[in-house]
């Protein structure tokens, strides 16, 4: 009984904070399916999300470990509730004049946008949840991908739910 | 910015007067490039004192076994790279078992960092895992509020190990000297109080409990929670067990005194943890040792209800009901006071069926041994130790059978009297400790109860005791053999004692005259008790004791690994 959980972080913004959260990860054994951290409105602090998965046993000590750390100031499952969240995709594609029209039209549907043209490539930026994107990759040729890359999921609580201190 | 230049000390000297700020008798260490200036600022005072050892591993279990031996703060002082190395098995040790401690580690200069500098090694990186935090100070400024922090951290809520790692430039820099009052800590805000709402639902289950059983562990010690928990014991007519490291929480003389639990624990405290119906956890943390199997232990229904300061130990490996999160003896102070206000509760009479049952288990004499032996059984010197101390000595031991023995035969009746590494079991820890236990507890008995072993793994620090004049006690149960590794090896590795004789031992007695202690070698059972008692007629001499005992001799009872607690080898067994 293995679930996808969204945990979200407020964290001291000090060097080294990253890596003791990454490092009870890794030293307890648990799942990061994806990390993102970048400071707050208010500078001395840091928003992480991480995206893991686990039993509730599991979940229930991650979120305990995580607590337990000295910079961490709170720590919310969001997938306990309403919530949304959204990755961001930079994704470069053969685009030569035969498969320009096609390309723009695919990135059309998904609401994505051209950010960058050359001579025989597109580099289209998408955002959206993660099947979202998954779902643009697999509409496109295979062969037609050059480069990907995702940011991992960023997460937020709707409504009233407000992480903050 | 204006400074009066008369009233700046360097970032060394402000690390002194910071442990002097904090009270702080000594300091357990040894210099090396990175920490001169510290050492330089150490010398032009005298109120905090020096302990210079042979090896920083020895210098943090001395720094350890100070703490264990009087709930103080343990401090030390290493130099980078190898120093701060050599310093991580001791830190480790503190981490597992949730003692306070400093570490203090000088750090190659900021401009040199990241470059692969001389005695360089990423000391915050490599300590992360196995501290309850740590810091590198980048500006002298600092120092003295990190400080601060490092010592509130180390001793509140889940007590642990914190480093403060100081680059040489830092310490050479100056600044004026100020020394926070108090610490705040958006982030960190440890709780004391139970919920009291838990409490009382808790009290209810234990009030209606038909077979109950209290056990507990290393918080009870950690948290000075003795005499609330004998209070409440007593005062409900319960069993009560302990895990190796809460020994002394509870008198193991007590009637209601089941005898340590776990791998190595009594029949009767292993059954009725196994066969009881509401269960009271005290600081303990259901850990491999205790409950090797959590299903089998489930396979038994009871409720339990479990105390503990981190949340994380709880519903860890077992599934708790109704926890508790708070400090021991405010907890247990709670459950006391209900128990004045109402006073309404069911009389001995309700548990007598589970007493006639625990007699029964007991009545199995589950620690008996060949007591007529020609060949010194381990288990005896144990017996004869705690009567010729008359039960009273600060104990400490390494790792292995010679732990379990002296866990299972001194009956310990204090609490901080039993010292020894119980969740990360590191060999060496034993000697060090001792010293550290003495230097905490002048005029005390001290005595460091070892194996061949394990002893020559922290054996410098012999050197370390003579030179400050620690005269501890060393009871060397010498069977030739890694103990624990050869009953292993004849249980479940089918009698090939792969690598575990230890060939080609030292001559210990001449070994503890070339340190300048006295050395005494005793191979028959009736020379036991006379060397003990000669042994601590000398107030002022260190004395090792080598005891040559049988080399086939296991520990009984035991839970083999992943076994249910209640699945029990017992010695009548084989």
């Amino acid at each position: 009984m293995s679930n996808r959980h969204i945990i979200s972080i407020l964290v001291e913004n000090e060097a080294g904070a990253l890596s003791r959260i990454s490092g009870l990860f890794s030293a307890r054994a648990y799942n990061i399916e994806s990390l993102t951290v970048a400071p707050t409105e208010d500078p001395s602090l840091s928003r992480m999300t991480i995206v893991t998965s686990g039993s509730e046993d599991v979940i229930e000590q991650i979120t305990k470990q995580l607590n337990k750390l000295v910079e961490v100031v709170k720590v919310v499952d969001l997938s306990e509730a309403e919530h949304i969240e959204r990755e961001l995709m930079l994704i470069k594609v053969r685009a030569g004049t035969k498969e320009r029209e096609d390309m723009k039209r695919m990135t059309d549907i998904f609401r994505g946008r051209v950010i960058d043209v050359s001579e025989n490539t597109y580099t289209i930026e998408l955002t959206g949840d993660g099947r979202k994107l998954d779902a643009f990759i697999q509409a496109l040729d295979q062969g037609a991908i050059v480069e990907t890359v995702r940011t991992g999921a960023s997460g937020i609580g709707r409504g009233n739910r407000i992480l903050r201190i | 910015m204006d400074r009066i230049k008369g009233a700046e000390v360097t970032g060394a000297e402000v690390v002194i007067r910071c442990l002097q700020e904090e009270g702080v008798e000594y300091v357990f260490g040894y210099p090396g490039g990175a920490v001169l200036f510290i050492y330089d600022a150490l010398c032009s005072q005298d109120k905090v004192k020096h302990v210079l050892v042979r090896h920083e591993q020895g210098a943090v279990h001395a720094a350890d076994g100070y703490s264990r031996g009087s709930n103080k703060v343990g401090v030390c002082l290493v130099t980078s790279g190898p120093g701060v190395t050599n310093a991580v098995t001791g830190i480790a040790t503190a981490y597992m078992d949730s003692i306070p401690l400093i570490i203090i580690s000088g750090q190659v200069p900021t401009h040199a960092i990241g470059l692969d500098a001389f005695q360089e090694v990423d000391t915050v990186g490599i300590t992360r895992p196995c501290v309850k935090h740590n810091f590198l100070v980048k500006d002298v400024r600092d120092i003295a509020s990190t400080l601060k922090k490092a010592f509130y951290l180390a001793q509140t809520g889940r007590p642990g190990p914190v480093l403060v790692d100081i680059p040489k430039d830092v310490s050479a820099d100056v600044c004026e000297f100020d020394y926070p009052e108090t610490v705040s800590m958006r982030s960190y805000n440890p709780v004391r109080k139970g919920h009291a709402g838990q409490i009382r639902k808790a009290l209810q289950l234990l009030l209606g409990a038909k077979r109950p059983m209290v056990y507990t562990g290393g918080g009870v010690i950690l948290s000075d929670a003795a005499p609330q928990l004998n209070a409440f014991v007593r005062e409900l007519g319960f069993p009560c067990t302990s895990t190796l490291m809460g020994l002394g929480g509870y008198p193991a003389t007590d009637r209601q005194f089941l005898g340590m639990l776990g791998m190595h624990g009594t029949y009767e405290a292993n059954m009725a943890m196994q066969h009881c119906d509401v269960l009271l956890a005290v600081g303990a943390r259901f850990d491999d040792r205790v409950i090797g199997n959590p299903a089998h232990f489930a396979q038994n229904p009871r409720k339990i209800v479990h105390i503990d300061i981190d949340p994380s130990s709880i519903s860890k490996r077992v599934k708790v009901d109704v926890p508790i999160v708070g400090q021991v003896p405010d907890v247990l102070e709670a459950f006391l006071g209900l128990l004045k206000a109402n006073p309404a509760r069911p009389g001995p009479a309700a548990l007598e069926s589970w007493w006639a049952q625990i007699a029964l288990w007991k009545s199995k004499d589950c620690l008996r041994y060949n007591r007529a032996s020609k060949i010194i059984k381990p288990q005896f010197v144990v017996e004869k130790l705690y009567e010729v101390t008359g039960g009273d000595a600060f104990v400490t031991s390494d790792v292995g059978q010679h732990q379990m023995w002296a866990a299972q035969y001194y009956k310990f009746d204090k609490p901080r009297r039993w010292i020894n590494s119980g969740g990360l079991g590191t060999m060496g820890f034993g000697l060090p400790a001792a010293m550290g236990v003495q230097l905490a507890n002048p005029g005390a008995q001290v005595v460091c109860v070892t194996g061949e072993s394990s002893i020559q793994m922290c054996l410098q620090e012999l050197s370390t005791c003579k030179q400050y004049r620690v005269p501890v006690k060393i009871v060397n149960l010498n069977n030739r053999y890694l103990g624990m590794v050869r009953q292993w090896q004849q249980f479940f590795h089918g009698n090939r004692y792969s690598e575990s004789y230890m060939d080609s031992l030292p001559d210990f007695v001449k070994l503890a005259e070339g340190y300048g202690h006295r050395g005494v070698l005793i191979d028959k059972p009736e020379d036991v008790e006379p060397a003990l008692r000669d042994a601590f007629a000398r107030k002022d001499e260190l004395v090792f004791m080598d005891f040559i005992t049988d080399q086939t001799e296991n520990v009984y009872p035991m839970v083999p690994g992943g076994k249910g607690i209640s699945e029990m080898i017992l010695a009548e067994d084989l």
